[in-house]
């Protein structure tokens, strides 16, 4: 019998991904394909009350993955939203049982593009199916059905992680108390998918992206994938607070160098953005997640009327803005509170000061930790 | 905790188990109020972001916006009551705000300052500048009261948005409220317009 062949992995992932757990009955996806068997790493904090309901489903967004509160396995750096979740944090692990799961199509060991196929024994490359937003959170409720827990208390997340947290509350609207929607909008806007096309096109422009089979061929298109990284992080942040941070200071030198290489500390930054970028994430998954935001339109099966998604919704609502974030501005997070409002769903909406910009619910935001600690806190006032 | 005077006379207007829209409902206090004695099902509009989070941490469903710019998203009759409580003042449409007021509840509930209280009046006469009162205490430069009026003046303003006076109350100095007859708002010298510090109305479409 001969060795399975070996695979160059896109990312260090197989040392240590958290917890795994792998699904044989098969996933239905929106784009009409299943995925089965399938395999969903996850991460918890706290504990899990006898009643089974204190637990809290935290979404993560494009980039990110299940190490919400722990050192990533790669990286070393700290968990993505230590400064959210943790002893005594707003979303407190000493109350409250967190889970936080690698999207399907991710790259941190959930199922994905850089997965061996069963059916061939070779990654997935492009033979992954497309998956949507819901799909995510399909798998998401299978490890939440798995765990044993019947209603989760919460399912807070920002930006793509705040898509699912509204398709949660769509698709589940009986498996879910409360709901906190950060920084994020029902469909994706015009110049969103644009930014992501421009991401995936640089991908795709690698020669060492060799059609998406970059694996099999042993190389990888980290120039590509960095270059996706670098403008889509042009979106995360706020002009201001690039001009606050770099204005039009140079880089280790005096004056112009009349030359290409990077004069300014904004091109340095970038350049540091997608270098780091490509040591943890797979430009496969980039090109399927991008896809999932795009194809996001909660209101589309509902001919565009959003409160029709929400009729007969009982979970409560906390919609958190920035003033600041041109990605998802404050009136596209705003419309979801007013379509709630129009089918008498209770929801809060807050519009945080901020000049931070899309990236400012990852930042210390107090105003964000007090608008969440305090709604959960109200949340799980009732909890045995 | 106890209601302040003007938040209790518009309690008591609601009634139990409505639907009620507080617009510029501050920290939530008389909304809480009114969903825990009243079984009320309310929200709240709230222009400050502080207050926002504390109505979040009461448990209240609080959007936060502006009276002026945010009820036009509001669908038509889908509250019982709604409330403008000591808001309209500082509104930059005020004729607009009452008129989707109207539109969105059934009843209409609004406390005002009256500008034509004889203090505010003795004030401006004697001291020949803008008068500073204790209810409405802002240089003139400062104040967010953009559009005071009296109560003869409001009484005028519910008339032309073709709305009719359910019932009225003045505020009166030291704090208590009396019902009063909304005719004598216009029809007299004396009376309310010149005596109370503000009055509360209950209002309807006609």
């Amino acid at each position: 019998m001969s060795e399975a062949p070996r695979f160059l992995r896109p990312v260090k992932t197989a040392a240590n991904v958290g917890m795994a757990v792998t699904f044989d009955t098969p996933l239905p996806l929106d784009c009409g394909r299943t995925l089965a068997p399938f395999t969903v790493a996850y991460m918890t904090y706290g504990t899990l009350n006898a009643s089974k309901s204190n637990a809290v489903l935290i979404c993560h967004a494009l980039t990110g993955d299940q190490f919400v509160a722990s050192d990533h396995p790669i990286t070393g750096k700290p968990g993505w939203w230590n400064t959210m979740v943790g002893p005594g944090k707003p979303i407190d692990t000493d109350r409250f049982f967190v889970i936080c799961s690698n999207v399907i199509g991710g790259c941190m060991g959930s199922t994905g593009p850089a997965e061996t196929d069963p059916a061939t024994g070779q990654p997935f490359g492009l033979n992954f199916p497309l998956v949507t937003i819901r799909d995510m959170v399909r798998a998401q409720k299978r490890l939440v059905d798995h765990l044993g827990i019947e209603k989760l208390l919460a399912v807070v997340g920002g930006s793509m992680g705040g898509m699912q947290v509204l398709q949660w509350a769509a698709s589940y609207p009986d498996c879910v108390r409360a709901v906190v929607p950060i920084a994020c909008a029902a469909r994706h806007s015009a110049q969103n998918i644009a930014f992501h096309e421009v991401g995936r096109q640089a991908i795709m422009a690698d020669p060492d992206w060799r059609g998406g089979e970059y694996q099999l061929q042993g190389t990888r298109p980290s120039k590509g994938l960095a270059v996706a990284r670098m403008a889509a992080h042009i979106t995360y942040v706020s002009e201001m607070a690039l001009q606050n941070k770099f204005g039009r200071n140079l880089q280790n030198r005096d004056a112009k160098s009349f030359q290409f290489t990077p004069d300014f500390q904004i091109e340095s930054y970038l350049h540091h953005q997608g270098a780091s970028f490509v040591d943890r994430f797979d430009a496969n998954s980039y090109l399927y997640i991008t896809r999932a935001m795009d194809y996001f339109d909660l209101a589309e099966e509902h001919g565009g009327m959003l409160s029709e998604v929400f009729r007969v919704n009982a979970a409560r609502f906390c919609i958190v803005s920035f003033s600041s974030d041109w990605l998802f501005p404050p009136f596209e997070n705003k419309r979801i509170a007013h379509a709630l409002n129009a089918v008498a769903a209770q929801v809060s909406f807050v519009e945080i000061r901020s000049d931070k910009g899309h990236d400012a619910f990852l930042l210390d935001e107090p105003e964000m930790f007090a608008t969440v600690r305090g709604f959960l806190n109200h949340a799980a006032s009732d909890l045995i | 905790m106890s209601l302040r005077p003007d938040l209790k006379a518009i309690a008591d207007m609601i009634r139990p188990g409505s639907r009620v829209l507080d617009v510029g409902c501050g920290d939530g206090a008389l909304l809480e109020h009114l969903v825990r004695t009243k079984n009320v099902d309310g929200r709240g509009i709230e222009i400050s972001q502080a207050n926002v989070n504390a109505c979040v941490a009461r448990g209240l469903a609080v959007v936060q916006g502006d009276a002026d710019s945010d009820l036009v998203d509001y669908p038509a009759q889908v509250f019982d009551a709604v409330i403008l409580s000591q808001t309209i003042q500082a509104t930059e449409k005020p004729r607009a705000v009452l008129n989707h007021l109207l539109r969105i509840g059934r009843r209409t509930a609004v406390s005002l300052p009256n500008f034509g209280y004889w203090k505010v009046r003795l004030a401006l006469l004697s001291g020949g500048r803008m008068p500073r009162t204790s209810g409405l205490d802002y240089s003139w430069s400062e104040t967010p009261n953009i559009h005071l009026c009296t109560l003869a003046d409001f009484v005028d303003l519910t008339r032309e948005c073709g709305a009719s006076i359910v019932e009225a109350h003045s505020l009166n100095p030291g704090g208590t409220t009396t019902r009063i007859n909304p005719a004598r708002l216009t029809d007299s010298y004396m009376g309310p317009n010149l005596f109370a510090q503000g009055a509360i109305f209950l209002l309807k479409k006609n």
